[in-house]
């Protein structure tokens, strides 16, 4: 169980000082599946670093199983969001996918199988031993990828991980992350811009407001267990939730002066926009 | 076919001034200019003759043992240095000011306490060129990108393993960097620590053929050492090609993208 209480982040610059998240609360369930929403520069990364305990936060703790974090607990996953500056580029993408492997002193037979079969399920067993550098982003993205998913962790952590692929090898590794998420039951949470990918991939949807940075809705998903990228996505269930992400994503900040709709404009819209406009217009 | 052309462009202008350095000095009866014909014979003759074990030698063995300690002592320190921050702010203006200090002039003194044997000059040697490989590791080690070094952290790769698998190579080619300023460094105090007092070097055997008026033997051994000098880069040129293949890749692949 993974549970973030009140967590605040100010980051104390010479210039200027960010609060870049006011009050964070909540907790994901053991084998949980959670999508955070929230616009650019809501502090989504911050969450991310402090769940973690890569950084302190300025009040509010991370407790993992009941233990308060204070740095990068064992069995811990992350892809970060500049998967290109992840990589090792001094290591070919085997060496990459197996060094944590080789840190957790699991024997070589098995972190070659783990390696094999990680590198395979993100589509990359030819160019294993190519160097990251070599790869396009995409390709880079899905070695940090493969990196996480061959370190079996309980709790993995992933910032907007799929920005960098094409329309359909992000198909491919939203059902793979699916897939091994039923297999392994490992606690997830999948920061996106994409509303249809959070509505998609997970049990739940945790939506971020714009800077100053509050919890602004909890959507639980469910939709059925079996998901597929042709009639999840076009059942009406799937579009109604899709609206309630995009609406909460949209609605103007409470309290503030002259009702100004904060947008966010780097929040995908989904691809029926309009159709869900004309919704969330109707119940105004 | 290409690399032809590279060897030719290479060999091109070398070959250009020694022909024309034979051709002017051919007839000279210039005492201290001598034909080049002499001094090469004098090249042949003495300095791969018996000199190459009684001076090239030698010469060589103390370069050898003084850079090969300021590489490890500088690395050292520098990686300590990059990482502590504490300790970069208690050592900065100390490292200054022995860095400011030139090495030479710490040659009587070390002359002093070590005599003038092998001991002083390794350590005049080590003293000079330890510090641009120290303070360019240090930087190296300091620059660590964030986001590497959070996913190193986030799968607990600490202690040797962080620095086998992170730091270093991650620092690796300022280390380069400094490792090469070091080495010409360390050839010119070799030479200038045999200069003050020795029995042996190619230095020493420079200012004996001069002190004697051996004129060609003096400019043969000027020779000899820019060819040692020339050997010596292009070695080290070829370990650092193969240790820091991927940083060449990374660098083309960046500015090709
Ligand atoms: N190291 C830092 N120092 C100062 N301010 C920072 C730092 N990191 C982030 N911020 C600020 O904190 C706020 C939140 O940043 P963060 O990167 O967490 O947002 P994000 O939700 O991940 O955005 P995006 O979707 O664009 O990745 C921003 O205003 C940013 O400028
Ligand atoms: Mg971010």
């Amino acid at each position: 169980m993974l549970e973030v209480n009140g967590i605040k982040k100010v980051y104390e610059g010479k210039s200027r000082t960010v609060e870049a998240v006011r009050n964070l609360t909540f907790t994901l369930q053991k084998g949980e599946f959670a999508c955070l929403v929230g616009p650019s520069g809501s502090g989504k990364t911050t969450l991310l670093k402090i769940m973690s305990g890569l950084l302190d936060p300025t009040a509010g703790e991370v407790l993992l199983d009941g233990k308060r974090v204070d740095g990068p607990p064992p069995g811990m996953a992350i892809v970060f969001q500049e998967y290109g500056r992840s990589l090792f580029p001094w290591m070919s993408v085997r060496e990459n996918v197996e060094l944590p492997l080789k840190q957790k002193k699991v024997p070589a037979a098995r972190r070659k199988e783990l390696v094999d079969e990680s590198v395979a399920a993100v589509g990359l067993a030819d160019v294993h031993s190519a160097y990251p550098w070599q790869l396009s982003g995409g390709m880079q993205q899905r070695v940090a990828i493969a990196r996480a998913i061959a370190y079996e962790p309980q709790v993995l952590l992933m910032d907007e991980p799929f920005a960098a692929v094409d329309a359909q090898t992000r198909a491919d590794l939203e059902d793979l992350v699916r897939d091994l998420w039923h297999r392994f039951q490992v606690t997830t949470l999948f920061v996106t811009h994409d509303i249809d990918e959070s509505v998609y991939l997970g049990q739940r949807v945790i939506v971020l407001s714009s800077s100053p940075t509050v919890i602004r809705d909890d959507v639980a998903i469910d939709l059925p267990e079996e998901r597929d990228q042709l009639h999840t996505r076009s059942s009406p269930r799937f579009a109604e939730l899709r609206a309630r992400v995009f609406e909460q994503i949209h609605r103007p900040v409470e309290g503030q002066a002259h009702g100004v709709a904060t947008h966010a404009p780097d929040v995908i819209a989904p691809s029926g926009a309009t159709a869900v406009s004309a919704t969330s217009d109707g119940g105004h | 076919m290409a690399f032809l052309r590279r060897a030719g462009f290479a060999l091109g202008l070398p070959i250009v001034l020694f022909t024309l350095w034979w051709v002017t000095s051919a007839s000279s009866t210039d005492f201290y200019f001598p034909p080049l014909s002499r001094i090469v014979d004098s090249l042949v003759e003495e300095w791969f003759g018996p000199r190459l074990a009684d001076d090239v030698l030698p010469s060589l063995i103390r370069l050898t043992a003084g850079y090969l300690i300021a590489a490890l002592v500088g690395i050292t320190l520098g990686v300590l240095i990059g990482t502590y921050k504490r300790l970069r702010d208690l050592l900065e203006p100390v490292l200054e000011f022995f860095r400011a200090i030139p090495p030479p002039v710490v040659v009587p003194i070390l002359m002093l306490i070590f005599g003038i044997e092998n001991t002083m000059k390794i350590v005049v040697i080590t003293f000079g060129c330890m510090w641009p490989i120290l303070l360019n590791t240090a930087e190296g080690v300091r620059a660590v990108d964030s986001v590497l070094s959070d996913t190193a952290k986030t799968y607990r790769i600490s202690g040797a393993a962080r620095l086998r698998n992170l730091i270093l190579p991650a620092a690796s080619p300022q280390i380069f960097a400094g490792l090469r300023q070091g080495l010409s460094v360390a050839i010119i105090l070799m030479v200038i620590s045999e200069l003050f007092a020795a029995s042996d070097g190619l230095g020493f055997a420079i200012v004996q053929a001069q002190r004697s008026f051996a004129i060609p033997e003096m400019w043969a051994g000027m020779l000899m050492l820019g060819l040692l000098g020339f050997l010596l880069s292009l070695l080290f040129r070829l370990v650092e090609n193969r240790w820091l293949a991927w940083y060449h890749g990374l660098r083309r692949a960046q500015r090709a993208g």
